[in-house]
């Protein structure tokens, strides 16, 4: 349903608009009607539907994860805990297939990151409609059922992780360390004065490297989720084309959706081996 | 597409997921598979054991059936000799046991035989005697003449 009286333009607008809840510029609290107002916000606003799905997501995941562990030590293991085990021992694997360091965080760090992630993409997989026609009903104008592409969920995770990988650097090598790291390499020379001209050079090298590790942490993610709902919201336009579009469409969706359902999976894994990656990186001098 | 407070709500958030999932979810767990692993292991270990040890008793069994069949042959062989030296023994006896019977019988008939010639031989003599009284017409008694009587009867 791409809307009666919208046009596609504004029909891809509104579905990429959030829920926005925050200060209108006149001094009033409440919720954005339109994606200019939410623009208006300003930084102290907050996107309700990222937070709704997000965290209700996130529950399930620890609701469901939680029980199965709680019944773990019980002898022979059900359903779901056979499920449990085998993502945790997945999951384990992964990490100390990457992680040569001992530290008791990272492996259920990579799990929430794998799970919640998936959780989140998987979103993606219900009709981009739905959702948003149904909180309609509920007088809910905006609803973004996505949080992966909501740049501040992606950003929120992988600023997450820098935080992590800045706090084991410094733990680990020390401040002085991680300082040499920063500016001691890649040029190095005997002569102690050439040295000092490479500081700022090699500096500006490994700080780039460092920031581009969270950044790109969350834009692969972000820039992933995005297209493909994107696409899936082109097709959905298709809706509206007539009988022959919309049959075409129909398969498209599905064909998409097939697909998609390997980008959901292949982007929570690059998340969390990615994050095992810098974490080794942060807890090995090299 | 704002960057705004979302992004703050959104790392907390992730931070608590993270201390929950470390807390109630990976540890019980973890602990749990390790328990569950050690159980396996000691479980095949013991079951193991218990082969060696059926295979064990299995060999001991056979020994003991072994040398049980053979104190059983040694038992039936001594019983059947102790069988044979009774019945050689008691045939021993019977016939010494015959012999006396026999030795007895023969020595009874024989003094049989001498007590009725001993009284045949008296009969005579009185017969004699009645004989001589007859021809001296009573004038020799019988009680009288008693010891040429017994002399007579002597001498048949």
């Amino acid at each position: 349903m791409a809307g009666d009286a919208l046009t596609s333009g504004e029909y891809i607008k509104h579905h990429l608009t959030n829920l926005t809840f925050g200060q209108h510029p006149d001094g009033s609290w409440g919720i954005a009607h339109s994606a200019a107002e939410a623009k208006e916000m300003g930084f102290w606003a907050i996107h309700v539907d990222t937070m709704f799905w997000s965290i209700g997501l996130g529950v399930l995941f620890l609701y469901f994860f939680s029980k199965a562990a709680k019944t773990a030590t019980q002898g022979v293991p059900g359903g779901l805990q056979n499920f449990v085990e085998w993502l945790v021992e997945f999951i384990d694997t992964s990490v100390r297939g990457s992680f040569s360091a001992r530290n008791s965080l990272v492996a259920p760090l990579a799990l929430t990151i794998f799970v919640w992630i998936f959780l989140q993409n998987l979103m993606d997989l219900v009709p981009v409609d739905v959702i948003p026609e149904l909180a309609k009903l509920l007088g809910i104008h905006y609803m973004k059922v996505v949080p992966s592409t909501d740049p501040n969920a992606t950003f929120g995770m992988a600023i997450g992780v820098f935080l992590l990988v800045l706090f084991y650097s410094i733990k680990i090598k020390g401040v002085g360390g991680f300082a040499g790291e920063l500016t001691l390499q890649p040029f190095s020379s005997n002569n102690p004065v050439v040295n000092l001209l490479f500081i700022p050079i090699n500096f500006i090298l490994e700080f780039v490297s460092l920031i581009a590790k969270p950044i790109s942490l969350a834009l692969r993610l972000f820039g992933n989720m995005y297209a493909g709902e994107m696409i899936f919201i082109l097709i959905a336009i298709m809706y509206n084309a007539g009988l022959i579009l919309g049959l075409f469409g129909g398969v498209l969706q599905l064909g998409w959706a097939i697909f998609h359902i390997l980008i959901i999976t292949l982007q929570a894994f690059i998340f969390m081996t990615l994050t095992i990656v810098y974490l080794d990186m942060a807890h090995n001098e090299h | 597409m704002n960057i705004n407070l979302t992004l703050i709500g959104q790392l907390l958030s992730f931070a608590v997921f993270v201390w929950f999932t470390m807390k109630y979810v990976w540890t019980p767990i973890m602990g749990a598979l390790e328990t569950r692993k050690k159980e396996i292991a000691d479980g095949l270990a013991a079951a193991e054991r218990g082969q060696h040890e059926q295979e064990l008793a299995k060999e001991r069994a056979k020994d003991v059936l072994h040398e049980a069949k053979a104190q059983a042959a040694e038992i039936v062989a001594q019983a059947q000799k102790r069988a044979a030296e009774i019945v050689d023994e008691s045939k021993d006896t019977a016939r010494v046991e015959g012999d006396r019977i026999l030795t007895a019988a023969q020595s009874e008939i024989e003094q049989e035989a001498n007590r009725a010639r001993e009284q045949l031989r008296e009969k005579v003599g009185m017969l004699a005697v009645a004989g001589a009284e007859k021809i001296l017409k009573k004038e020799i008694s019988a009680d009288a003449h008693q010891d040429i009587v017994a002399a007579l009867a002597k001498e048949i």
